[in-house]
C-alpha cells in the first residue's frame, strides 16, 4: 500500500510549490506537482503600451529579475522590426550573465546547499583539518584554521542560543547526509560567503539599469548612455566597476563555487543515477554575437534532444502552431474544444477552480490539480534548465562546452550518463555559470571596444513612437532564464497591447500530466527517488531543488467572469 | 538551552570588536533616519535585548523583496539580519519544508504570541473565497488573519503587501489586496517600492530592533525616514530640469551629457522613496542616474498611472517643503477642493490608462 507524502510548501523556492507523491517499499512511484498561486498579468496587460510591458512582466519573477523584461522588449522589437545597437546587445548580455552569476550561487548555496550540507554536523568538524581540506581544494584566501575555528564557535554560539531561524527543524542528522563534517564546515563558511558575494555582481544591472531587482530596460536598446567624457553617463569609471565585478565573480565561481561544486558531488555520486526524470531537453538559446536575428551566433545554442540522444539536435520552429501547445486536462482551467493542445497564440484561459475547499489535506490528483497549464513541444514533455542548455551545446559540438562539461565528468570520474540526473542537473548549474563569467569578459571587452572605435550608441529609437508601427503586428520574444527557455509573445494593435502571452521555464518542468497521462519533469523525475524517511522529505526536496523552482511565474492568468481569456504563463 | 544570547554577545562570539560593534550602531543609528543622539540608546539596546522572533509570509509576490533585503549591503548587517533577528520562518530561506515548515511558524506564533513581528511580502487575494493562493491547503486569507492575531506589529514589504502592486493593478483579477485592508487592529507599517531598497528594509527592521518602538509614519503609513521626500526634490538632475535641461529622445546628446528625464515620462515628481538619496545596491546607482526615469513604484496604483513614458501632465508644482503628509490631505480633501495635485494626477491616469493618449497636453515648466 502505497503512502502519500505531501510536501507544501517547498522552501527554499521562489513562488508556491505543493508537492505530493506516493511512496511503496522507500521508494517514489507517483508523484504530482502543484502551483497553489495565481496572480494575474495578461488582463492587466491588455490595452496599455506594448513599451512599457517589460516593467510588468519583470514583476513576474524577482529572483530571475531582468529575464522577462529582456524576453519582452525582444517581443516588441520583433514586433515592429527593431534591431538593436551592438552595445545594447552586449550591456543586454553583460546584464544577462550577472544575473546568471547571481542566481545559480544563490541557488547552490542558499537554495540548494542545506539538501546536501548538513550544518549541525559542521560543529564536529576539526577546523584545522577543514583548513587543510580548503587548501587542498583552492586557492580562496579565507581557509585558515583561525576562520573556520571562528565560524565553528559562531555557529555553536547560534544553536546554543535556542533559537534556530532559518534552521530550525531542518533536516539535520538524516541518513541521506553523507558529507564528512570538515566539508559541512565549507559549506556553511561558503554559505555566508556568498550571501556576500551575491550583493556585489548584482551591481552591475545597478550601473546599467538603475537598481536590483528589477533594473530598468528600453524597447529598442538599454536606457543607458555611454559617454567617456561625461561625469553623468556611463563612463570610464562605471565601466572599471563592471570589469571589476566581473573579475571578482569569476574568481568567486572559479575558486569558491566549483571547487564546493566538486566536493560535495563526490559524496554523492549515487545521485548521479537518481532523479533523471524526462529524456527530452529544449533550449531557446541566448547570448548573441552576431546580433539576435543570428541563432547561428549564441552561446547558448537552440535546439532539442529527444530520448538522450546525443548524435542529433532537432531544430525549433517556435512560431510553427503545431509545436508547442498547451494542455489543461490537469489545470484549474476550462478550453473551448474541450481537453485539446493550444498554441499560445491562441492560448485561452478560463479559470475553473475544482479542487478541494480550503482548508484541505490532499489534492484530486486523478482530477485537477495545479495552476500551471502543461506544455508540449510536439505532444513531447521537455526538460528545460542548465541541464537541457548544456546537452544541447554538448551535441551540437561545441568545443567549450564539451571541454567544460568533460572536464568535470573527468574529475568526478562518472560517465556522461550521469548528466541525466538530480545531480547533473546540480552540476550542469555550476559548469554553465563557470562558462558565462568567462563569456562576460569576452563581452565586457567587446564593448570596450566598439567604444573605442567611436561607436557608443545604445538605443535605436526611429521605431519608438507607435505611430511608425503597422497596425496590427505580432512579435515573439525569446531568452535563456537562469531557469530554462522563456518565451513571450505579444500582438499589438493601433499601438496598444491586444495580447500578451508568456511560456515559462517552470511551466515547462513543473507542470501537471498532460491529457495522455505523459508526465511533466518535476513528477517524471521523482519516480524512482529513495525515501528513507516518510516523515522527511530530505531526498523529494533534493530532486525538485535541482530544477530551482520558480513558480510565480509558471501559473496562469484567469478571467473571474468565466469570459475566455488568452492565457499568460508567467515566469 | 541557555538564555538567548544578546546581539553584542553574538557580535562579539563572532569576531567582531568593540569598536565594529560601534560603528554598526551608529550606521543603524544613521539608516534608521535617527538623530546620532540616539547612538547610546542603540548600543544600549543592541546589548541587552535577545533576538526577535520574525516570521516572513510569502503571498501574491515575485520575491523582489527578500532578495532586495538580502542585498542590503552595509558591513555586518547581513550578520545581524540573519543571525540578530530569529528569522523563524521563511519560504525563501528555510531549511525546513512541508510539515516542518509549517510546524516551525506554528511553535514561534503559539511560544511568543504577542511579540513576534510578522513582515509580509505579497498581495492577499480575496476573490472565490482566497483560492488564488493556497499555502499547506489553506487560503492566503486564513493565514494572514491567524498570524496577525499574534503578531506584535506588521511589516508589510513591498508595493504588493502596501498597495496590491500590480496584480491589483486593473482590472484586478484575483480581487488582491494589501494587508491593511484585511488586518485592521495591528500596527502595520507599509514600506512601498517594487521592491524596496535593501537598506531602507533592514533600517525599518532595525528601529523596530533598537527602539521596541515603531517609527514616525507619514499619513498613508510609510516610515518617514525614507518616504518624506519626493525623489524629483532630492534628484541630482534637478538643477537640469530647473534650468530646462531635458533628454528629448533616448540617447540623444542630452540624453549623454545626463539632462532630466522629466520629458521621458519620470516620475520622479510625485513619487516619495529615498532612491536618490540612498541609492540602490549601496549606493551605487538609482534608475534616475542610470538613464531611465523614475516609474513611480512606491506610490500606490502606480501601474495605473502610465504610461511609463508619457510625461507628466502640467505639474503645479508643488514646492520641497511639500511632503506626503500634505499632499496625501490634499488628496483626502479633493471632493471639496480639487486641486490636490496627487489626486488629480492619480485621477486622470487611471481613467485614461486604457482608453488611449491622455488628451492633456503636458507643459513642462522649460
Amino acid at each position: 500500500m502505497a503512502n502519500r507524502i505531501v510536501v507544501d510548501p517547498v522552501t527554499r523556492i521562489e513562488g508556491h510549490l505543493r508537492i505530493e507523491v506516493e511512496v511503496q517499499d522507500g521508494k517514489v512511484v507517483d508523484a504530482y506537482s502543484s502551483g497553489t498561486m495565481v496572480r494575474g498579468f495578461e488582463l492587466i496587460l491588455k490595452g496599455r503600451d506594448p513599451r512599457d510591458a517589460w516593467a510588468f512582466t519583470e514583476r513576474a519573477c524577482g529572483v530571475c529579475t531582468t529575464v522577462h523584461a529582456l524576453a519582452s522588449v525582444r517581443a516588441v522589437e520583433d514586433a515592429v522590426g527593431i534591431t538593436v545597437p551592438p552595445n545594447a546587445d552586449l550591456i543586454r548580455n553583460l546584464m544577462f550573465c550577472a544575473q546568471f552569476l547571481q542566481d545559480h550561487a544563490v541557488h547552490f548555496y542558499h537554495l540548494h546547499a542545506l539538501d546536501w550540507v548538513d550544518v549541525v554536523s559542521a560543529l564536529k568538524a576539526d577546523p584545522k583539518k577543514t583548513s587543510e581540506l580548503a587548501q587542498s581544494l583552492s586557492n580562496w584566501p579565507n581557509s585558515s584554521p583561525g576562520y573556520f575555528s571562528d565560524l565553528q564557535k559562531r555557529l555553536t554560539t547560534f544553536v546554543e542560543s535556542g533559537q534556530l531561524g532559518i534552521f530550525a527543524n531542518g533536516y539535520w542528522g538524516h541518513p541521506a547526509y553523507k558529507l564528512p563534517a570538515e566539508v559541512n564546515l565549507i559549506g556553511v563558511a561558503h554559505y555566508l560567503e556568498a550571501l556576500e558575494w551575491q550583493k556585489e555582481i548584482v551591481k552591475v544591472h545597478t550601473i546599467f539599469g538603475g537598481k536590483n531587482p528589477h533594473p530598468n530596460y528600453l524597447v529598442g536598446g538599454v536606457p543607458c548612455s555611454l559617454n567617456i567624457n561625461e561625469v553623468n553617463a556611463i563612463n570610464v569609471e562605471r565601466l572599471a566597476m563592471v570589469g571589476k565585478l566581473f573579475d571578482d565573480a569569476q574568481r568567486f565561481v572559479e575558486q569558491v563555487y566549483i571547487p564546493d561544486l566538486l566536493a560535495v558531488a563526490g559524496f554523492y555520486k549515487d545521485w548521479g543515477a537518481i532523479g533523471g526524470g524526462l529524456p527530452n531537453y529544449m533550449s531557446f538559446g541566448d547570448l548573441p554575437t552576431k546580433g539576435f536575428a543570428d541563432v547561428s551566433g549564441f552561446k547558448f545554442p537552440r535546439g532539442v534532444i529527444l530520448n538522450r540522444n546525443l548524435s542529433e539536435v532537432l531544430p525549433i520552429d517556435p512560431k510553427d502552431p503545431m509545436e508547442v501547445q498547451e494542455f489543461v486536462s490537469h489545470s484549474w482551467y476550462d478550453y473551448t474544444g474541450g481537453d485539446v493542445g493550444k498554441h499560445p497564440w491562441d492560448g485561452e484561459t478560463t479559470l475553473n477552480y475544482t479542487g478541494p475547499k480550503p482548508p484541505y489535506d490532499q489534492l484530486e490528483v486523478e482530477q485537477k490539480y495545479s495552476w500551471m497549464k502543461t506544455p508540449r513541444w510536439k505532444g513531447h514533455p521537455m526538460e528545460v534548465g542548465p541541464l537541457a542548455r548544456l546537452l544541447v551545446a554538448y551535441a551540437a559540438g561545441n568545443t567549450e562546452v564539451q571541454d567544460a562539461v568533460g572536464g568535470v565528468l573527468k574529475q568526478l570520474d562518472v560517465p556522461v550518463a550521469a548528466l541525466f540526473s538530480t545531480l547533473g542537473r546540480t552540476a550542469a548549474r555550476g559548469i554553465e555559470t563557470l562558462l558565462v563569467a568567462r563569456w562576460a569578459k569576452e563581452f565586457y571587452q567587446q564593448l570596450l571596444d566598439n567604444i573605442k572605435a567611436g561607436d557608443a550608441r545604445t538605443a535605436d529609437i526611429s521605431k519608438w513612437e507607435p505611430a511608425t508601427w503597422p497596425a496590427e503586428t505580432r512579435g515573439v520574444g525569446f531568452t535563456e532564464a537562469p531557469r530554462g527557455a522563456l518565451s513571450h509573445w505579444i500582438v499589438i494593435r493601433n499601438g496598444k497591447i491586444d495580447n500578451y502571452q508568456l511560456v515559462v521555464p517552470s511551466t515547462w518542468n513543473a507542470s501537471p500530466r498532460d491529457a495522455k497521462g505523459q508526465l511533466s519533469a518535476y513528477e517524471s523525475s521523482l519516480v524512482g527517488t529513495p525515501v528513507a524517511d516518510t516523515g522527511q522529505p530530505l531526498e523529494i526536496l533534493r530532486t525538485i531543488h535541482s530544477f530551482d523552482p520558480c513558480i510565480a511565474c509558471a501559473v496562469h492568468i484567469h478571467d473571474p467572469h468565466g469570459r475566455h481569456v488568452h492565457h499568460l504563463d508567467t515566469f | 538551552m541557555g538564555r538567548a544570547l544578546t546581539i553584542w554577545e553574538q557580535a562579539r562570539l563572532q569576531g567582531h570588536s568593540r569598536r565594529d560593534f560601534l560603528k554598526f550602531c551608529a550606521w543603524l543609528t544613521a539608516a534608521a533616519g535617527m538623530e546620532s543622539s540616539a547612538i547610546a540608546q542603540v548600543v544600549q539596546a543592541l546589548e541587552t535585548k535577545p533576538r526577535l522572533p520574525v516570521v516572513w509570509f510569502h503571498f501574491q509576490e515575485c520575491t523582489c523583496c527578500s532578495e532586495s533585503f538580502i542585498r542590503s549591503s552595509h558591513p555586518i548587517v547581513s550578520d545581524i539580519i540573519l543571525d540578530k533577528l530569529s528569522l523563524d520562518y521563511t519560504q525563501t530561506l528555510q531549511a525546513a519544508a512541508g510539515v516542518q515548515a509549517e510546524k516551525a511558524l506554528h511553535d514561534t506564533m503559539a511560544k511568543h504570541f504577542g511579540e513576534y513581528l510578522m513582515l509580509v511580502e505579497g498581495s492577499i487575494p480575496t476573490a472565490a473565497d482566497g483560492v488564488y493562493c493556497t499555502i499547506a491547503g489553506r487560503t492566503a486569507l486564513d493565514i494572514v488573519k491567524e498570524a496577525a492575531a499574534g503578531a506584535k506589529a506588521i511589516v508589510a514589504w513591498g508595493s504588493c503587501a502596501s498597495n496590491g502592486c500590480i496584480q491589483a493593478a486593473s482590472p484586478n483579477p484575483t480581487g488582491a489586496t494589501p494587508v491593511h485592508r484585511i488586518i485592521t487592529d495591528k500596527p502595520i507599517i507599509k514600506v512601498p517600492g517594487c521592491p524596496p531598497i535593501g537598506e531602507v528594509m533592514a533600517g525599518t527592521i532595525v528601529h523596530l530592533l533598537a527602539f521596541g518602538t515603531i517609527p514616525e509614519l507619514d499619513r498613508v503609513g510609510r516610515p518617514k525616514a525614507f518616504y518624506s521626500r519626493r525623489v524629483h526634490d532630492t534628484c541630482y538632475r534637478r538643477p537640469n530640469y530647473d534650468a530646462g535641461l531635458f533628454v528629448e529622445s533616448w540617447d540623444d546628446e542630452n540624453a549623454k551629457k545626463g539632462y532630466c528625464l522629466y520629458k521621458m515620462g519620470c516620475r520622479g515628481p510625485t513619487t516619495y522613496n529615498a532612491c536618490a538619496v540612498t541609492k540602490w545596491n549601496n549606493g551605487v546607482s538609482f534608475p534616475i542616474q542610470s538613464g531611465h526615469g523614475c516609474i513611480g513604484c512606491s506610490e500606490e496604483n502606480f501601474w495605473d498611472n502610465g504610461p511609463f513614458y508619457q510625461r507628466l501632465t502640467n505639474l503645479p508644482g508643488f514646492p520641497i517643503e511639500a511632503t506626503a503628509d500634505r499632499v496625501g490631505l490634499a488628496v483626502g480633501a479633493a471632493t471639496a477642493v480639487g486641486l490636490g495635485a496627487h489626486a488629480v494626477l492619480t485621477f486622470v491616469r487611471k481613467r485614461d490608462v486604457k482608453g488611449g493618449h491622455e488628451s492633456a497636453e503636458p507643459k513642462p515648466q522649460e
